[in-house]
């Protein structure tokens, strides 16, 4: 009778402590501390992760087991700021993936076309470049236009409230291609300073 | 009879243990996780996880956004099975040729049953809602 008691004690004791004690490993250090830094930022070790602790795949299914981990794809990868923490653009340039252009054919090659527009924007920010090259080297020119963007300067408004709603480049650009948080791999060329204040100071004509 | 209780006890606690290590599990898959869960709750399967970055180190965005006419919206899609063995959408692919075939039927519906339509980590979904992964 006694021992059976002092068992029960005990395995509620350990249960007690587990449930305690299970709290910590499976958060980062903000569980343990309120006040620890990056409360709400996801931990670099938690970057990554396997398919079956990932928080959307069933770790009760057969199949998620089979499934890659993607830190094993990404080993190899340059590494990015954000998203899958993997710079894409990167590791296509450096040949370090080499996606098919066809479903069949391994040697298909894409038509790549060189045109970069430079948009002015209103506000301070640097304008935006955009290159038809890196996205025609994936891309077919209807995935954009017209549907997206009309294929004509200045017929396109967008605004970075409008992208963050998944509209314009926001349609990839915060699903599946950097996110537009990484904002100066647009907002890539300095204003030119002459353009910026032609309207407002004109120089008097005499 | 000690011994049973005592097993009981032992296994509660273990439960309560596995539980709150479960609810604590935070959703951190991939950006870009595609979860496509128009059908596959009703039809009593797990909803469907599509991995971009797995497919985007093998295919350049074209051949299934132009050539297979997959439209850039999740659950934008009218998916089957039908289309799928018929060779569209996935079936283009997974037809035991080019990649796995279709009866691996848990490779694709893998995701926690009941997660909503989503693509994860997406800006638009960390604006308004976290995974709505059951846990």
């Amino acid at each position: 009778m006694i021992r059976s008691k002092f068992l029960t004690s005990l395995a509620l004791t350990l249960g007690v402590a587990g449930l305690f004690l299970s709290g910590i490993p499976t958060r980062d250090a903000s569980a343990a501390d309120p006040n620890a830094f990056n409360r709400l930022m996801q931990p670099p070790s938690k970057r990554n992760p396997p398919p079956a602790s990932d928080g959307i795949h069933d770790p009760s299914s057969v199949g998620t087991k089979a499934l890659q981990t993607p830190r094993e794809a990404f080993a190899k990868f340059p590494e990015g700021i954000s998203g899958n923490y993997v710079d894409w653009v990167k590791a296509f340039d450096s040949k370090k993936i080499a996606p098919r252009f066809d479903r069949k054919d391994p040697n298909a090659k894409p038509v790549i076309m060189d045109l970069t527009i430079v948009r002015q924007v209103k506000g301070s920010m640097p304008d935006v470049v955009f290159p038809h090259k890196q996205h025609t080297e994936l891309l077919d020119c209807s995935n954009c236009h017209p549907a997206i963007f009309v294929p004509q300067k200045g017929a396109n408004q967008m605004s970075m409230a409008s992208m963050l709603l998944g509209e314009s480049c926001g349609v990839c650009h915060g699903t599946v291609a950097f996110p537009i948080s990484e904002c100066r791999r647009c907002h890539a060329q300095a204003k030119d300073k002459a353009t910026k204040t032609s309207g407002a100071k004109k120089p008097t004509a005499k | 009879m000690a011994r049973t209780l005592c097993k009981r006890i032992m296994v509660l606690a273990l439960t309560l243990v596995s539980l709150v290590l479960l609810t604590h599990s935070v959703g951190y898959a991939e950006y870009g996780d595609v979860v496509i869960n128009k059908y596959s709750d009703d039809a009593g399967i797990r909803p469907v996880v599509f991995p971009h970055w797995f497919h985007r180190v093998r295919y350049r965005c074209k051949v299934c956004h132009a050539d297979l006419g997959f439209k850039f919206k999740a659950g934008g899609n009218d998916i089957n099975m039908l289309k799928i063995i018929n060779g569209e959408y996935c079936g283009a692919c997974h037809n035991g040729e080019i990649a796995w075939s279709v009866d691996n039927c848990d490779l694709c519906h893998s995701a926690k049953p009941k997660t909503p339509t989503q693509v994860h980590e997406s800006t638009m979904q960390k604006l308004i809602r976290p995974t709505g992964a059951p846990k």
